[in-house]
């Protein structure tokens, strides 16, 4: 013990972030960790940028994390990766699922999406996982397993064995969705392990 | 830390106040969706011998409150901070009446509109309406504060304000489970007019009995568990509440701290105390200088809002930043991005409507729910906005403002849910006092914005049963709406000729826009048809893509190529429906006139 940390989830609405957050909270709490997380809900749900984010630690007081403070950000599109970098230090890592989702004012003509826009992290020296989540997730059959290829990859980075994980999505998921976010989950942390 | 299990439960902190209102022993809940409130209800109906509903707004919700408190039950009603305000008429008599069973009144503040018109600080209220209110910071303080709460309520003859705010009612941590306890009142009618009945006599004696309440509970609040003083070192002393106090340990970790878990009344002897161990005296808590203005008027001097924003919320690096600024590290800059705001989702019946609305030339006087969105390009459809119900009361102000020149000018869109809650006053006036404005309502069948809760007007009751729906036409013709007009806003141009149809009349009608939320669950498992674009025929004209619909994306295209795709050099680019995210609404469709939208064959 001893050990602790911040992990800040961001992507938008409707990408199962909360789902991804949750897993990863149970599995830090089964590891023994005093764990906190927070998440806006309402408004920002619909389609707009959102976050969560999570402490853990022997005691954990503050529900938010401190910008310059984020060990880990799981970033479920590649525009939002780059959004919340004054959360990030020069020794964080970045998981980022390298979807693009347009914002309304590139999907109407209005403003272009910034390319290579992951080089404003990796110009900073910060280490950068890129992961085709939706990719994966279409191999292993279900699309809508992003978000647990993502928890995959993310738990290469922490210290819970796979087996922890595996628990709780099995417990967390729709029976029958249940073999494929396992197979969704081996995705994730095998592009980790690489 | 012990592992999670049967006593030790991961949840949040609105999870976490239907457990422990269902430990307290709470018979009958009520309260109105709001965000950060909403989950309490929702739930707690999934408790065992627990009454619970969505009462059409947060008034009427704490008057069922009441009454179940006047019956002898312990009694939850739940609102977010503008909900208050539309609570406020009963709040202010009931803490006059006092109460039988307890009774918990639950307002979650949402310091930095996350989701809210205003960041107004619900505290004032237990100052204004004498009444006591409590604070928890984190779900795990929860329970015992709320069973507390209900305890105080029965001792000492009071409704109890029990606040959170979005960083305690969204956040998740550990929580332990308690033990079932149940009221020591009766359940009964037993007649207590000198009590009930709130005539000026009876009022002026009950308005003694509240300041006898205060009096005992700042004596209370001096010896109770929830106040407490935390040892620490230095010379500063911080005094703090809900989730402001976790901020201060945090930043600092080893000072001195008074917790206070009542925010009103003060525990002023405890607070004198603390302050003549002290230095430095600093207030920290957010929004208002609520605190702080009261510890003042003790004649004590301390920093506050002179130091820490008294606007959004906090958090430990503002805390730091106020009062710790060499402790803040250099920080990465932010890098310019195109902004992300929500949107309305893919085949969301309210885009057809703002469509329209954007094509005509009117005014849209705005209400709360997913439709203010409606407001957002590129749709720009709404001029106003500002609390439940506003619209149609504004509509006819203006109108009336406005005379003869209002004409056809005047519109007002309105959900089903928010028309409920405190639109239909709004439209008995219209109709009573005579002005000539077009009231919109968008029956979505849901109370969306805030999840999904149903409403009078949905079919079905908070437990998803089958429950009596109000008739909208029937109610808007019972009032005395003489053209009352269903349509399907999909359909746009059939919508648009009743539209503009209706603003021609010289008296109020409405128009009920009626098509189910894409969010509904029989809408998600329903299988649609999506559309797609037949590239060859697009002409870029973007006409489809002014709905700003999240399916369809703008492709730019250099003349080269633009030539290579064989469409013509000066064609500046192409729309593209993305089939996953289409719900087949046919809005789209209806806009393209080179017929380069078509539905896919199933």
């Amino acid at each position: 013990m001893g050990a602790q940390g911040n992990i800040l989830f961001s992507g938008v609405g409707g990408q199962g972030i909360l789902l991804a957050s949750e897993i990863m909270a149970y599995a830090l709490l089964a590891a023994g960790y005093d764990v906190k997380k927070s998440e806006v809900h309402g408004m920002a749900q619909r389609g707009g940028s959102v976050t969560a984010q999570l402490r853990y630690g022997d005691k954990v007081y503050s529900p938010l994390i401190e910008p310059g403070r984020a060990d880990i950000q799981m970033a479920f599109e590649m525009m939002e990766a780059v959004r919340y970098l004054p959360y990030l230090h020069k020794d964080s890592t970045v998981i980022v699922n390298t979807q693009k989702i347009l914002p309304p004012s590139v999907a109407t003509g209005k403003a272009t999406y910034p390319e290579d826009v992951l080089d404003h992290i990796t110009a900073l020296g910060i280490k950068v996982v890129m992961v085709d989540a939706f990719d994966l997730a279409r191999e292993v059959g279900e699309v809508r397993t992003a978000n647990v290829v993502m928890v995959g990859a993310i738990s290469a980075f922490l210290p819970m064995a796979s087996s922890v994980y595996e628990e709780i999505i099995a417990a967390r998921v729709p029976k029958k969705f249940k073999d494929v976010n396992l197979k969704a989950f081996a995705a994730g942390r095998k592009v980790s392990q690489a | 830390m012990a592992a999670i299990g049967d006593d030790l439960v991961w949840m949040s902190g609105n999870e976490a106040i239907a457990l422990a209102a269902y430990e307290a022993g709470v018979k009958v809940a009520s309260g109105y969706p709001g965000t950060p409130s909403t989950e309490i209800l929702e739930n707690l109906s999934t408790y065992e011998g627990v009454y619970t509903e969505w009462a059409p707004n947060e008034k009427v919700g704490l008057e069922v409150g009441l009454g179940a408190s006047f019956a002898g039950v312990r009694a939850l009603v739940t609102m977010k901070h503008v909900g208050l305000n539309v609570a406020a008429d009963p709040l202010f008599t009931a803490s006059y009446t006092g109460v039988r069973g307890g009774l918990v009144i639950i307002v979650a503040d949402d310091p930095e509109m996350h989701s809210s018109q205003n960041e107004q600080d619900s505290r004032n209220y237990a100052f204004a309406a004498k009444l006591p209110m409590l604070e928890p910071s984190d779900p795990s303080e929860v329970g015992a504060l709320l069973k507390e709460a209900f305890a105080l309520s029965e001792q000492l003859d009071t409704p109890v304000l029990f606040r959170t705010t979005t960083r305690v009612a969204h956040v998740k941590s550990v929580v332990k489970k308690g033990e079932k306890i149940d009221s020591p009142v009766i359940p009964g009618i037993e007649k207590m007019p000198a009590k009930f009945v709130m005539l000026p006599g009876n009022a002026r004696v009950r308005r003694v009995a509240v300041g006898e309440r205060m009096a005992k509970l700042k004596e209370l609040a001096e010896t109770a568990d929830f106040n407490r003083v935390e040892p620490g070192s230095g010379k500063r002393g911080f005094i703090t509440s809900g989730v402001s106090y976790l901020y201060v340990k945090e930043v600092f970790p080893d000072a001195k701290v008074l917790k206070l878990g009542m925010c009103w009344p003060l525990p002023e002897k405890m607070i004198r105390a603390f302050a003549s161990e002290v230095d430095e005296l600093i207030v920290v808590e957010e929004l208002d200088p609520f605190l702080e203005l009261h510890i003042k008027a003790m004649g004590i001097a301390c920093h506050g809002k002179d130091l820490i924003p008294d606007q959004g919320e906090l958090n430990p690096a503002i805390v730091r930043k106020s009062l710790d600024p060499a402790s803040i590290a250099q920080l990465f800059a932010p890098v310019p991005l195109p902004m992300r705001p929500p949107n309305m989702c893919a085949g969301c019946p309210h885009r057809g409507i703002f469509y329209n609305l954007s094509r005509l030339k009117v005014f849209v006087s705005g209400d709360i729910g997913c439709y203010t969105l409606g407001f957002l390009p590129p749709l720009s459809a709404m001029d106003s906005c500002v609390c439940m119900g506003a619209s149609v009361g504004i509509a006819h102000g203006m109108a009336k403002a406005l005379g003869a020149e209002a004409k056809g000018k005047i519109v007002s869109v309105i959900g089903d849910s928010t028309f409920m809650h405190t639109g239909l006053s709004g439209l008995i006036n219209t109709v009573y006092n005579g002005s000539n404005s077009l009231l919109i309502i968008l029956d979505n069948r849901i109370t969306a914005m805030t999840g999904q809760q149903d409403n009078p007007a949905s079919g079905s009751n908070i437990k998803g049963e089958a429950a009596n729906a109000i008739d909208l036409e029937a109610l808007c013709r019972a009032v005395g709406v003489k053209q009352v007009d269903v349509v399907n806003p999909h359909d746009i141009n059939g919508c648009r000729k009743v539209l503009e149809k209706a603003l021609e009349r010289d008296e109020a009608s409405v128009v009920i826009a009626r098509a189910p939320c894409v969010l509904l669950p029989e809408m998600k498992k329903a299988k649609h048809i999506p559309f797609s674009t037949r590239l060859a025929d697009c002409t870029g004209c973007m006409a489809c893509i002014r709905l700003g619909c999240p399916a369809i994306s703008w492709n730019p295209l250099t003349p080269e190529e633009a030539l290579a795709k064989g469409y013509k050099e000066k064609q500046k680019g192409f729309a593209l429906i993305n089939e996953v995210q289409c719900n087949g609404c046919g809005q789209c469709q209806a806009l393209c006139k080179f017929d380069a939208i078509v539905r896919q064959e199933a």
